[in-house]
């Protein structure tokens, strides 16, 4: 069973909802990241999802555009990544790591050899924001050999039909996009979340994680009241931003990480 | 109007592809907006009366047909071949893009949207945007990169004058890419009333076939003009190459007219042989960006390069899917011009003409000086003349050392 199945299990039994975390890899600097992920893992994220930087980030907000574009000038690839994620594995081995990114980079490396890779350094899932089922085929078989999960996402605007489908299709869990808009942004309405995401969890067992413009411990646990994950982006990477040393940045995620995951613990 | 082509040409399928480009590659948010914007489109192509309110507004408002001139002069100083322009400079706005605009905002009154945001490098998409937001009293919000804006003031004071919001962009390298980049955001963003005017035949489908359609009216009027006037079809058309929607709806209607010839014409900038260009058919690489499978410029990490163009309308590191087809299947040859040489071209069409054209449209000028020399008497070349120059007078001014 792989990492992220075998979490959310332990979660269910004991009946408590999964933390997502997400950073943009080598955002501040390129040896930010090992520590941070570190620092999630041992403070309550359950998952962690890291963001792989690329030039034209469609569907971020300014955020992540900007730790995207510093990730960019610190010399951050695709296989930059993988390599963070290999040195995070020296030292953990059961957190999940998921790589959240666009489609290109992954095809200048070529859809085969990026899964050898991806297994290689300990990659669970994968989320891409821009590429639906209908173009995912070889990709999703390169990935299934490997039992590296393909996570895909379900919009407030995905009719019912099409729902179904996508639950069908995503492996580990199925990411839910809380509003129509671009991450980090500010429209977050929990009932209509809580609404959606019954209706998603109808069609399917596939655990529900949440995410998009969940910023606080109170938008946390509303939402995990109803889905089985929550994942917070733009906020943890904000707080990386902004950190005077890296002694500060760690000791802010740790009080972030660990307010979050009592929010949705005690619910 | 809008004829459909049979085997080869007959594309793309029904999830958008040309052979393996194309396609929708974009955020489950937008798939049931680009479902929906499918279906109407489709419904309107059978629509009679959409044909009728489409043929109306390009006749009494754009202007059509425009005219199919044969410059004389500059066919005799640079010959032996006969080069007639295809005037789209002509159009109200002074560009090509308003066949699309047009044929778009009709569909977005279709679909009961009444905000209307486009994404523009030069301008001149974005001021056809504007222009039929104005006509329609639509709601209109333009993004636009922020070097772009600098280089093209005239355009962006003339969207605001047409009652649009012009939205700088600063992230990236400032130019169209970005501006499609925050387009995008704001469609995902406002989806249940806001249609996405995407000026190219680029994006996800249905964008590269419907842009097409409505763009392949220069084509039609060309290939009945060709018959009127010289009695026959040409051997040559030249148009240039940044998303491709001029050259699209020129080469089209010709596609399955096997003597004629088609050349594409990208921008090498300061020079294929430097990264500062914006060719990705002759210096790219298939890749994905802005939800099309297609030719892009990218680097060996699959991050998207800044490119380099004198013209900001060519400045965009993708090309529309069909046009990364038609280069593979070999139908279409792309070349690429630099800019001192479209610049040249565009001093060449206003002594010996009395025309000025747009930079981009200067590059398929220059490559039709270029190869004029290689034809035989009486071979006849039809260049695009996608858009007026007006818009670059302080681009070339400021070259020629002098501010206006």
């Amino acid at each position: 069973m792989s990492r992220i199945s075998t979490t959310f299990q332990q979660l269910r039994a004991a009946n408590e909802k999964a933390f997502v975390a997400f950073i943009t890899a080598g955002d501040p600097e390129v040896d930010a990241s090992v520590p941070a992920m570190h620092s999630l893992a041992a403070h309550g994220a359950d998952i962690i999802e890291l963001g792989v930087p690329f030039t034209d980030p469609e569907a971020d907000g300014p955020s992540i555009q900007r730790s995207s574009e510093r990730a960019i000038a610190n010399g951050v690839t695709l296989r930059k990544t993988c390599e963070i994620v290999t040195e995070f594995r020296a030292s953990n081995t059961t957190t999940p790591v998921v790589l959240m990114g666009y489609l290109n980079p992954i095809l200048a490396i070529g859809v085969e050899a990026f899964a050898h890779l991806a297994h290689a350094a300990g990659i669970d899932g994968l989320i891409i924001v821009n590429l639906p089922p209908e173009e995912a085929d070889s990709l999703a078989a390169a990935l299934a050999k490997f039992e590296i999960d393909l996570i895909f996402l379900v919009a407030p605007t995905t009719p019912a039909a099409r729902m179904a489908n996508l639950a069908n299709k995503s492996t580990g869990f199925i990411y839910y996009v809380s509003f129509k808009g671009i991450t980090g942004a500010d429209h977050l309405d929990v009932e209509d979340v809580q609404h959606h995401v019954l209706e998603l969890k109808t069609t399917s067992n596939t655990p529900v994680a949440v995410g998009f413009g969940i910023k606080t411990a109170e938008h946390a646990k509303a939402v995990a009241k109803i889905a089985d994950a929550v994942v917070v982006g733009s906020a943890l990477v904000d707080i990386l931003g902004n950190g005077e040393s890296r002694f500060d940045q760690l000791k802010a995620i740790q009080a972030f990480t660990q307010s979050i995951k009592q929010a949705i613990t005690s619910h | 109007m809008f004829q459909r082509k049979e085997g080869d040409n007959a594309m793309p399928d029904a999830l958008g592809h040309f052979g393996p480009y194309g396609g929708r590659y974009v955020a489950e948010t937008l798939m049931s907006a680009l479902d929906e914007l499918t279906r109407v489109y489709e419904d309107a192509l059978d629509d009679q009366s959409f044909q009728v309110d489409f043929q109306n507004e390009l006749t009494h408002y754009v202007g059509r047909p425009s005219p199919l001139y044969e410059a004389k002069r500059l066919s005799q100083e640079v010959g032996p071949a006969r080069i007639f322009l295809k005037r789209e400079d002509l159009n109200h706005t002074g560009a090509h893009k308003i066949n699309n605009t047009i044929g778009q905002a009709l569909l977005a009154v279709r679909m009961g949207k009444r905000r209307i945001i486009a994404e523009t490098g030069a301008g001149q998409h974005g001021v056809a945007t504007a222009t039929v937001a104005a006509r329609l009293g639509a709601a209109c919000t333009v993004y636009m990169g922020a070097t772009d804006i600098e280089r093209q003031k005239p355009n962006v004071y003339r969207m605001k004058m047409l009652g649009a919001h012009v939205e700088a962009v600063n992230s990236g390298s400032k130019t169209l890419k970005d501006a499609m980049n925050e387009a995008m955001r704001d469609w995902v963003t406002n989806i249940d009333t806001t249609h996405y005017i995407i000026g190219s035949v680029a994006g996800p489908h249905p964008y590269p076939a419907m842009v097409r359609d409505f763009q392949a009216v220069i084509g039609e009027e060309c290939r009945a003009q060709c018959l009127a006037q010289i009695d026959r079809l040409p051997d040559l058309l030249v148009a240039c190459v940044g998303g491709g929607s001029n050259a699209m709806g020129l080469f089209y209607p010709f596609l399955e007219d096997a003597n004629v010839k088609m050349i594409g014409v990208e921008a090498a900038g300061e020079g294929m042989d430097t990264m500062r260009h914006a060719a990705p058919l002759n210096g790219g690489t298939p890749g994905v960006l802005h939800g099309a499978n297609t030719y892009l410029m990218t680097d060996e990490d699959g991050l998207i390069l800044d490119t380099h163009s004198i013209s900001a309308g060519l400045d965009y590191p993708g090309v529309g899917p069909e046009h990364a087809y038609l280069k593979d299947r070999g139908r279409v040859e792309y070349v690429a011009i630099t800019d001192d040489e479209a610049l040249a071209a565009f001093r060449t069409l206003c002594s010996t003409e009395g025309i000025v054209p747009a930079l981009e449209s200067s590059h398929a000028l220059a490559q039709a000086i270029k190869v004029s020399s290689q034809l035989d008497v009486g071979d006849v070349i039809v260049v695009n003349l996608s858009g007026r120059g007006d818009k670059d007078l302080e681009t070339v001014a400021q070259l020629d050392g002098e501010l206006l």
